[in-house]
């Protein structure tokens, strides 16, 4: 029986390309996965396209793809390796142009294929209400983006067209690694058992080094060999969509019963119900067996019929976010950062900057969960952060903690100041027929 | 004995609700996980952060794993996006519930 070998080659944006190259070379892959979307992602990039229509795009595109296009495609030797990625974002297509031009100048005759159709901005009503209860129209011109989570079948047609990287913008992450597994084995479209099992891959791989010794290591309780050199992931399928999770040989980080349970649960909740376009899988009763080192397999999952509605994520700019920082150390550290938090309050209070909502914290003490009594730590960092609809009073924020230094509480050191402006993601859904995911090769 | 002793976590985030696995190290562990981390229990510890205008945590039992997942609906407040927190995904909140002190019974 064919076993199919994918790699995940991301986890987010911004992920290490070393071990997606790794995996290029020495996986003996078939596909190589690059997820790269994350919620928020594709509004900035959005953003980002009105700048510049050309642009759009995942900003480690072309870096990647000279990286790894000289392994992909047909070499004797070895399997043929194709490349399925949403790093088109907000604009497949001229990320599709940039990669022929990367192939071209390797010398590379590739096929390279765009999926589109996920942005819906042009289909959606003013009326229609988000889950925030917003409606669009309220929203006016601040509003940036709207995409719909594709499943498979842009991705499908691109593969029946024979591309050897195919380049999306908004798909559900799972579906990136389902695609390929319901080609090569020729799984129909309502076989929910086995596109179950299918997500459960997808699942598992969609972070990349996550599942493979990445964001796990505990010392003491949980070690890691060479998380310095953590090895991205890959699964070796069979027909029925079972599935051993492993790594490159001699690479980093570490497969086990305990990384797989851990990505299994994250980000889902019902695992009962794990929503996805293609099938509502079902978790519940997947269970892992280590079979050897680095070597685990996967099964238990199940699916059931797909949901109905595509669940759609709506970018909008929601006003600017003004930050402000400022460490205390020694004797008396806390004391100091208490009394500075407090005159910064009361200045911003003062001036009538005008904040819809503010916060303020001693980083070391109370900024992750709130306060909790120990023992006076040795420095502490005073921050404070407030959202304001304009800029102009966001920038005020920053220069009240900066202007510690001469008006605070003694031995203020290493302030820092920043201001961001916040592009906020709600979503809606929208019924199945409004969408019409389409290849552009 | 601390919950750390005996389990791992990690933490996840979708719109301003957070989850939390809670897994066992050990097989045997896993029924006392059960029994004395429920959802109240959960929703107790994080009563400072949780929105109280949200609905309640919600417990799911994955026993082939020997897991727990914790649900917090509004712990994000307002999301990754928009909150004002240092650590917007709440990414730090599980490692957290791993200071809670279990009962044990000799």
């Amino acid at each position: 029986m064919k076993t199919l070998r994918i790699g995940s080659g991301a986890g987010y944006s911004g992920d290490r390309i070393e071990p997606a190259v790794e995996l290029a070379e020495q996986g003996d892959l078939d596909y190589l996965v690059f997820e790269c979307l994350a919620e928020r992602t594709i509004a900035l990039a959005q953003q980002a396209r009105i700048s510049d229509p050309q642009g759009g795009y995942d900003p480690l595109l072309s870096e990647r793809m000279q990286r790894v296009l000289p392994f992909v495609g047909v070499h004797a030797g070895r399997r043929r390796l194709r490349v399925i990625t949403n790093m088109g974002a907000a604009n497949p297509v001229s990320a599709a142009i940039e990669v022929r031009r990367i192939a071209a100048e390797l010398g590379l005759n590739l096929k390279v294929v765009a999926v589109v159709g996920d942005d819906v901005l042009a289909v959606l009503q003013p009326e229609q209400v988000l889950d925030n209860g917003q409606t669009l129209a309220s929203l006016g011109d601040r509003l940036i983006s709207a995409n719909a989570y594709l499943g498979v079948d842009g991705i499908l047609e691109a593969l029946h067209a024979d591309a050897d990287v195919v380049i999306t913008g908004r798909v559900a992450d799972p579906s990136l690694f389902l695609a390929p597994q319901m080609f090569e084995f020729g799984w129909a479209a309502d076989d929910w058992q086995r596109l179950g099992r299918g997500t459960l891959v997808g699942h598992l791989l969609e972070c990349a080094g996550q599942v493979s010794g990445g964001y796990f290591a505990d010392p003491g309780f949980k070690d890691v060999d060479d998380l310095a050199r953590l090895g991205f992931p890959l699964a070796e399928i069979n027909a029925d969509g079972e599935a051993l999770i492993t790594k490159v040989l001699g690479s980093g980080g570490r497969v086990s019963r305990a990384t797989c349970t851990e990505q299994l649960i994250y980000e889902v909740h019902d695992p009962a119900a794990y929503l996805t376009p293609d099938v509502t899988a079902d978790f519940s009763h997947v269970g892992f067996v280590e079979e050897g080192v680095d070597r685990v397999r996967a099964g238990g999952a199940d699916g059931r019929a797909r949901p109905e509605q595509l669940k759609v994520s709506v970018g909008f700019l929601d006003g600017w976010i003004g930050e402000g920082q400022m460490s205390y150390g020694g004797p008396g550290a806390v004391a100091r950062a208490r009394l500075a938090r407090d005159v910064v309050l009361k200045r911003l209070e003062l001036m009538g900057v005008k904040m819809q909502d503010v916060r303020a914290e001693l980083i070391g003490m109370d900024s992750l969960h709130g306060p909790r009594s120990s023992v006076e730590p040795w420095e502490v960092r005073l921050r404070v952060a407030a959202r304001c609809e304009e800029r102009s009073e966001a920038v005020r924020v920053g220069n009240e903690v900066e202007t510690l230094y001469t008006n605070g509480p003694s031995g203020g050191g290493g302030a820092s100041k920043s201001v961001r402006q916040v592009v906020a993601v709600a979503s809606l859904l929208l019924p199945r027929g409004s969408v019409n995911p389409r290849i552009e090769a | 004995m601390k919950l750390h002793t005996l389990a791992h976590s990690r933490t996840g985030d979708k719109g301003d609700t957070s989850n939390i696995s809670i897994i066992a190290y050990r097989t045997e562990d896993y029924p006392l996980l059960c029994e004395q981390l429920t959802a109240e229990r959960v929703a107790e510890f994080f009563s400072g952060l949780l929105d109280p205008g949200a609905a309640p945590v919600r417990r799911y039992e994955l026993p082939n794993v020997q897991a727990l997942n914790f649900v917090l609906p509004g712990i994000l407040r307002g999301g990754v996006t928009r909150s004002l927190a240092l650590d917007a995904h709440g990414k730090c909140l599980g490692s957290a519930l791993l200071d809670l002190e279990l009962e044990i019974q000799n």
